[in-house]
C-alpha cells in the first residue's frame, strides 16, 4: 500500500509559508489517496518555484526548461501512455512563456494534467509582474502598473480543455479533490491554483483569498454547460469561484493514435527487418 | 554507347513541371540508367519560374551538369531563360500554337502540346504529359515503359489512361515530325534494379529502419516531406509524428519521448532550427538522445526559402550557451543519407546526447538512383538504456558518474526504480543542486562522453588517388559534383583529390591534417560565403587553406562551375582545362 511517507523528496528551498506547500501537500494526498505509486507517475516541470516541486516530492521526474513543460509531457505520455503524466508550472511559466503549448495542447485534448501554482507575480526573479497580476499591479518592470491580466478559466474553456478548474492552496483537502479528478480525467485538464506568494506579492495574500473563495459544488453549479462556464469565468473579486468549472467528454489526442492501439511504444520492438517492404515504393 | 544525357523541364508553378522531371527521371531509372535530378523552384504556389533537372548516364552520377540536351518548354520564359545553356545539337520541345514570335533557330521544335492534350486525352491540362512523351520519343526511348510508368502514377482508371494516351500523342508525333539534326538515342540498359529517391526519402526511410517511434515538427521547406512521409507511414510502422504548433514544442515533444525510452527524432530547416536551440542544451544536459535533422537553405532569417545553402555550420557546432558534447553528421548523397541517419540514432543513444544531421535544400530535394539499401545491414544500439525486461537497479542514479561518463539509462515506469532529471545542474540522482564540486563532476562526465564518440566517427572521405598535388576540400552535398571534378581533372592529366567531411563533429583534426599535409595546394569548396569549414580547418588544426572557392546565389554547385570559378581564382589545377 502506498503511503505519504513514499512521498517525502528531497529538503525544500521555499520561504516558510510559502503557497506551493499547500500544492505540494494536496498533491502528494491526491496521489496516495489515487493509489499511484511513485514510479508509476511522471512529473514534468518548468521553470520558477513551481518548477522545484517535484523534488520535493517522488515519482519520476523531468523538471525542463521555462515555459516548456506541456511539450515534453505530451511527448512523454505518447511514448508511454501507462504514465499517469502530471506538468507543474507557475503563472509565468505556463501563461507567458509556455502560452503557445498551453493553447494547442488543450486544443489537441493530450491526456495529462496540469497544475499551474498561480501566484500572480514572478517570485524566484524577485517580484516582477506575471500574466496573470491584477491590473495596475506596480513592480520594478512595470513602474506604471501592470496591464490586463490573462484569464486562464476562461481562455481554457475557449481553446477546447476538456477539464477546467481552479483550487485554492489554502484549502489542501478541496485541491487535492480537484487534483484527483484532474488526473481520473481523460483529456487535457487544467487546474489553476489560486497560491498566495508570502513574500513578494503582498495584495493577494491568504486572508484576501479565504475573504473571497467560495466552493461551486456547494452552490449547485453544474459544470457542464460551456456557456455557464465561461461566465462562471468571469467572476473575480469580491467573490472568487473554486472548483470545477468546465468538465466534457472529448477524445485525446493519444487514443485517436493507431500506433498505441498495440500497447505503448516503449514497449514495442524494433524491427528494422520490416522496413524492407518500404524499399519497392521507390523501385 | 556512353550516355550523359540532360533533360530540363521549365515553367510555371502548377503547370506540371515537378510531375513530368519526376516521371522522367523514373523511366530511365526503371530502364538501367543512373539519374540524378534537381528541383528549382520558388517560394509560390502558381506563377513565377520553376524548373527540373533531370540527368541520365550509364556510369556514376551525383550530380547536375550542363549543357542541356532536350529543354522541355512549357512556357515562353522557359526558353528565354534556357536557350543558352543548350548543347549544340540540343533541342527545345515548345508548344508553336501557343507561344508564338519565338525568335527561330535550329534549336526549336514545335509540337502542339495542347491540341494533342485535347484531341487525346480530352484535356489541354495534359500538355505536360504529351511534352513527356514527345522527350522520350525524341531520343528513340522503349514507349511502353512510360504507359507502366504513367498507370503507376496516375493510376489505371480514367486518369492513368488519358495519361497514357496524351504521352503516347507525344511520343508519335516527335517520332515523326522531327526533322533536325539529333543524332542521340537512349535504349533501355539494363535490368538492374534501382530505387530513385530524395535525401529526405533515405532520411525517412532510415528513421524507420531504425525504430524511430515518435517524431514532432513544424513544415518548413526543406524538411516538411520527412514529416509527411513519417506520417504517411505511421499506422503501418506503428509510430507516432505530431505536427506540433511550433519548431520549440516540437523538440521538446522529442526531448520528452526520448526520456520515456523510444528513439525520437525532429526535423526543420535553419530558421526553425534556431527555435530549437534551447531543446539542444536541453538534451545535452539531460542526456537525452535525439536526432535533429537541419535542411539548410540560405539565411539569414527567411533568406531564400526554396534554395541551397551550406551556412549553418558553425551555427550548429555552437548552438546553445554552455558546454556539452553533440555530434554533427552532414551526409555526402542520398546513400549516405540513409546510412548516416541510421547511425544518428545509434550514437544518439550510445552516447545520450543530440546528435544533427545537416543536410541541404539540394540534397533534400534531388533524386538520385541507388542500389537498393541492404536492410539486413541496419543494426540496432541502444547503448546502455536497461531493456523492457531488465529491471534497474532499486538505487538507481540516473546520472552516475563512469569513467566513459555514459550513465546506464533506465526509463520512467519500467521498475520502481524513478527516473529523475533536470535542465538545472543535478547531482548523480537527477536532483537539482548548485554545488560546486558536482556541478564540476557532471560537466566532466558529459564531455567525457566525446573521447568515446569520436572514435565511433568515421574517417574523411578520400575520393581519387591517395597524394595528389591538390587536394580539394568539401563537406555535405557537395561530394557529387566534387567527384565529378576530380574525375575531369584527372583525365586531363592533373594530379587532384578531394577530402570530404561528413561525420563533421567531433572534428577528426588528425586525420585532416594529415591529408591536407600530403598536397601542395589546399581548396576548399563550400556553399557559404565565410567558408565555415575554412574556418574550423583552421581552428582544429591550425592549417590554412591555399584557396576557397564560395558559392551563396542559393544554386547547387555543379563541376563546370567548380572549374570555371577555380580558373577565375587562379587555382592550381595541374592541367589545361
Amino acid at each position: 500500500m502506498v503511503a505519504i511517507s513514499d512521498y517525502v523528496g528531497i529538503k525544500s528551498a521555499w520561504c516558510p509559508g510559502c503557497g506551493n506547500f499547500g500544492i505540494l501537500k494536496a498533491l502528494n494526498k491526491a496521489l496516495v489517496e489515487l493509489e499511484l505509486e511513485p514510479h508509476q507517475i511522471l512529473l514534468v516541470s518548468g521553470i520558477g518555484q513551481a518548477g522545484k516541486l517535484p523534488h520535493y516530492t517522488r515519482g519520476n521526474i523531468f523538471n525542463s526548461l521555462h515555459g516548456r513543460p506541456v511539450p515534453p509531457a505530451i511527448g512523454a505520455k505518447i511514448a508511454n501512455p501507462e504514465l499517469a503524466v502530471i506538468a507543474i508550472s507557475g503563472d509565468g511559466d505556463a501563461y507567458g512563456e509556455g502560452g503557445n503549448h498551453f493553447l494547442h495542447a488543450m486544443r489537441r485534448n493530450h491526456h495529462i494534467t496540469y497544475l499551474v501554482h498561480d501566484n500572480q507575480v514572478y517570485a524566484l526573479t524577485k517580484g516582477q509582474a506575471s500574466p496573470t497580476s491584477d491590473s495596475g499591479y506596480v513592480t520594478k518592470t512595470t513602474p506604471y502598473g501592470a496591464a490586463m491580466p490573462i484569464n486562464p478559466i476562461a481562455l481554457a474553456i475557449v481553446s477546447g480543455a476538456s477539464f477546467v478548474a481552479r483550487g485554492f492552496a489554502g484549502d489542501t483537502g478541496h485541491l487535492a479533490g480537484l487534483i484527483k479528478m484532474g488526473i481520473n480525467h481523460k483529456g487535457f485538464a487544467l487546474i489553476d491554483i489560486l497560491q498566495p506568494c508570502v513574500t513578494f506579492n503582498h495584495q493577494n495574500t491568504y486572508r484576501w483569498y479565504q475573504e473571497r473563495v467560495y466552493k461551486l459544488e456547494e452552490n449547485g453549479y453544474h459544470a457542464d454547460d460551456k456557456m455557464a462556464a465561461l461566465e462562471k469565468a468571469q467572476e473575480w473579486g469580491e467573490k472568487i469561484p473554486i472548483g470545477v468549472i468546465y468538465q466534457t467528454k472529448l477524445p485525446t489526442y493519444e487514443e485517436q493514435l493507431p500506433a498505441l492501439s498495440k500497447g505503448a511504444l516503449v514497449y514495442q520492438k524494433i524491427e528494422p527487418g520490416r522496413a524492407e517492404s518500404l524499399l519497392a515504393e521507390f523501385l | 554507347m556512353s550516355i550523359d544525357f540532360n533533360f530540363m523541364v521549365g515553367g510555371e508553378a502548377g503547370q506540371g513541371v515537378q510531375s513530368v522531371g519526376f516521371l522522367l527521371a523514373k523511366v530511365f531509372s526503371r530502364g538501367g540508367y543512373n539519374v540524378f535530378a534537381d528541383q528549382d523552384y520558388e517560394s509560390r504556389i502558381r506563377g513565377g519560374h520553376n524548373f527540373f533537372r533531370v540527368r541520365v548516364k550509364n556510369g556514376r552520377v551525383s550530380a547536375i551538369a550542363e549543357p542541356v540536351n532536350i529543354l522541355i518548354a512549357l512556357n515562353r520564359e522557359s526558353i528565354d531563360l534556357h536557350r543558352a545553356e543548350l548543347a549544340d545539337k540540343g533541342v527545345i520541345i515548345f508548344d508553336g500554337e501557343q507561344v508564338k514570335d519565338v525568335p527561330a533557330d535550329g534549336h526549336l521544335f514545335s509540337v502542339p502540346l495542347e491540341k494533342l492534350a485535347q484531341e487525346h486525352a480530352g484535356s489541354k491540362l495534359m500538355a505536360n504529359t504529351v511534352a513527356l512523351g514527345a522527350a522520350v520519343g525524341l531520343v528513340d526511348y522503349d514507349a511502353d515503359s512510360i504507359s507502366g510508368i504513367l498507370n503507376e502514377h496516375f493510376g489505371t482508371g480514367d486518369v492513368g489512361d488519358k495519361n497514357v494516351r496524351a504521352a503516347r500523342a507525344g511520343y508519335e508525333y516527335a517520332r515523326a515530325e522531327f526533322k533536325g539534326e539529333f543524332a542521340i538515342t537512349i535504349k533501355p540498359a539494363s535490368n538492374i534494379k534501382r530505387i530513385l529517391l530524395t535525401g529526405n526519402d533515405a532520411i525517412g526511410l532510415a528513421a524507420i529502419a531504425a525504430g524511430c517511434k515518435f517524431m514532432a515538427a513544424y513544415p518548413m521547406t526543406p524538411a516538411t516531406s520527412i514529416m509527411e512521409y513519417m506520417a504517411a507511414k505511421s499506422t503501418e510502422f506503428d509510430l507516432v509524428m505530431v505536427h506540433a504548433e511550433d519548431e520549440i514544442s516540437a523538440v521538446n515533444m522529442a526531448i520528452g519521448a526520448a526520456y520515456a525510452g523510444v528513439r525520437a527524432m525532429t526535423a526543420t530547416s535553419g530558421s526553425g532550427f534556431c527555435l530549437m536551440v534551447e531543446g539542444l542544451g536541453l538534451a545535452g544536459i539531460t542526456e537525452t538522445p535525439i536526432v535533429l535533422v537541419d535542411g539548410q537553405r540560405p539565411g539569414p532569417a527567411v533568406g531564400l526559402p526554396t534554395r541551397v545553402e551550406q551556412g549553418d555550420l558553425q551555427f550548429v557546432l555552437h548552438a546553445h550557451h554552455g558546454d556539452f558534447p553533440r555530434a554533427v553528421l552532414a551526409p555526402a548523397d542520398v546513400e549516405d543519407a540513409f546510412w548516416t541517419t541510421v547511425k544518428a540514432f545509434n550514437i544518439a543513444d550510445k552516447y545520450q546526447l543530440p546528435v544533427i544531421i545537416l543536410t541541404d535544400h539540394h540534397l533534400a530535394t534531388s533524386y538520385a538512383t541507388v542500389d537498393p539499401f541492404d536492410i539486413s545491414r541496419v543494426t540496432i544500439d541502444r547503448g546502455l538504456l536497461y531493456s523492457p525486461q531488465e529491471t534497474p537497479p532499486s538505487e538507481y542514479k540516473r546520472h552516475k558518474i563512469t569513467k566513459s561518463g555514459i550513465s546506464p539509462r533506465a526509463f520512467p515506469g519500467q521498475s520502481e526504480a524513478l527516473v529523475v532529471t533536470d535542465c538545472d545542474e543535478h547531482d548523480e540522482d537527477g536532483h537539482m543542486t548548485e554545488d560546486g564540486h558536482v556541478r564540476t563532476a557532471q560537466v566532466q562526465k558529459r564531455l567525457r562522453k566525446l573521447f568515446g564518440l569520436k572514435h565511433e566517427l568515421a574517417t574523411p572521405l578520400l575520393y581519387g588517388p591517395k597524394r595528389a598535388e591538390t587536394t580539394l576540400v568539401g563537406w555535405g552535398s557537395t561530394y557529387g559534383a566534387l567527384c565529378e571534378v576530380v574525375d575531369i581533372l584527372h583525365r586531363k592529366g592533373g594530379s587532384v583529390n578531394l577530402l570530404h567531411l561528413n561525420e563533421l563533429w567531433p572534428f577528426n583534426a588528425e586525420a585532416v591534417t594529415d591529408a591536407l599535409g600530403r598536397a601542395s595546394n589546399t581548396y576548399v569548396i563550400e556553399g557559404n560565403a565565410t567558408a565555415q569549414l575554412a574556418s574550423l580547418i583552421r581552428a582544429e588544426t591550425g592549417k590554412e587553406v591555399s584557396g576557397k572557392i564560395l558559392r551563396y546565389d542559393g544554386r547547387p554547385f555543379t563541376p563546370a562551375y567548380i572549374i570555371q570559378e577555380m580558373r577565375k581564382e587562379g587555382c592550381e589545377l595541374g592541367c589545361h582545362i
